[in-house]
C-alpha cells in the first residue's frame, strides 16, 4: 500500500512522495509560486485524516510511545534537521528513492539505516534507557 | 479532482503505515534494537513498497507527463555529499529515540496522540533551525 501511494502521487501530481520535504515545503512562506501548497496540504492531509478513516472500518491499532517528554522532543529535532539536511526521510529516500535507483538515496537510506541501528543500541543498551 | 485524488494518496500512504505497524513506535524501536527483542518485520515493509514503487515509477516515467497531462518533478542532484550523509545520521539518531519518522507521526497525530503532536511541532523546529539559522551560518565567511 506505500508503494502504491507513492505510484499515486507521480501518476496524479508528477511528484515524489517524500513526507519530510512535502512538510519541510509548507514551511517555505516567502516566495511561494501559485499552487505550492495545495498539493502538499492535500497529502498532507491524507495521512493525518488516516487513523480516523481507518476507524471507520476497523479497530486502528495502538501506537505505543515509550520515550519521554524530553527525548520526543529532542528526537523531534534531530528528526526535522536531519531530513532537511540530507534532503529526505525514509519515504523519500528509501521508498522512492531507492525505487528509482538513486545513488543519492542509497546512500542517504544507509546513513540512516546505520545510523538507528547504532543509535537504538547507544540508547537502550549503553544509556539504558528504557 | 486532482487535488482529491492526491489526498487519497495521502490517505493510503497512512493507512499503510497503520497496517504494517510503522506508526507504532515500539514496533519501529524493536526493529532499529537488533540487541532487544528484534522483529525485523519492518523491512519487509519496505521490501514489499520498493517493488510495485520501481514497476510504477518506470510506466510513469515511460509516459513523461502525470495523468493530468502535467510534467513530472523527479530530483535532479546526483552527487552524495557530506550534507546527505551527515543528514540521515542525524534523522537516523532522532528515529531510533523516539521510533517516529515523519510520515508515522503525522499519523500518530492524528489519531490522538499528545506525544506525536509534540514530536511534529519540535521536527518543524528542527527544520526551520536548519533552513533559517544553520543554512544562514554555514554561508557567512569564516571567522580567522
Amino acid at each position: 500500500m506505500i508503494g502504491l501511494a507513492t505510484v499515486m502521487l507521480m501518476c496524479f501530481k508528477g511528484r515524489v512522495a517524500g513526507i519530510s520535504g512535502v512538510i519541510g515545503s509548507l514551511m517555505q512562506v516567502r516566495n511561494a509560486p501559485p499552487g505550492h501548497f495545495s498539493w502538499r496540504i492535500a497529502f498532507i492531509l491524507g495521512l493525518v485524516l488516516s487513523s480516523a478513516i481507518y476507524g471507520l472500518f476497523a479497530v486502528v491499532p495502538a501506537s505505543q510511545i515509550d520515550a519521554s517528554y524530553g527525548l520526543i522532543v529532542l528526537a523531534g529535532l534531530l528528526v526535522g534537521f536531519g531530513t532537511r539536511m540530507g534532503s529526505g526521510c525514509t519515504s523519500g529516500h528509501a521508498v522512492c528513492g531507492l525505487s528509482r535507483l538513486s545513488v543519492r538515496s542509497i546512500a542517504a537510506t544507509f546513513s540512516f539505516m546505520a545510523s538507528g541501528f547504532v543509535t537504538a543500541y547507544i540508547v537502550f543498551h549503553v544509556l539504558g534507557v528504557a | 479532482m486532482q487535488t482529491f485524488l492526491v489526498f487519497l494518496s495521502g490517505l493510503v500512504f497512512g493507512i499503510g503505515l497503520i497496517i504494517s505497524g510503522m506508526s507504532n513506535p515500539a514496533k519501529v524501536i524493536n526493529f532499529l534494537d537488533i540487541a532487544g527483542t528484534w522483529d525485523p518485520s519492518l523491512a519487509f515493509v519496505m521490501l514489499g513498497a520498493i517493488p510495485v514503487a520501481f514497476v510504477g515509477f518506470r510506466f510513469i516515467e515511460k509516459q513523461g507527463q502525470t495523468a493530468f497531462n502535467e510534467p513530472l518533478h523527479l530530483p535532479g542532484t546526483k552527487s552524495v555529499n557530506r550534507s546527505l550523509v551527515v543528514g540521515g545520521f542525524v534523522f537516523g539518531a532522532g528515529w531510533a529515540i523516539a521510533g517516529f519518522c515523519p510520515g508515522p507521526a503525522l499519523v500518530a497525530m492524528g489519531a490522538g496522540y499528545g506525544k506525536a503532536l509534540l514530536f511534529v511541532v519540535a521536527m518543524i523546529g528542527g527544520m526551520l533551525v536548519h533552513d533559517h539559522v544553520y543554512k544562514r551560518m554555514i554561508k557567512e565567511p569564516q571567522l580567522a
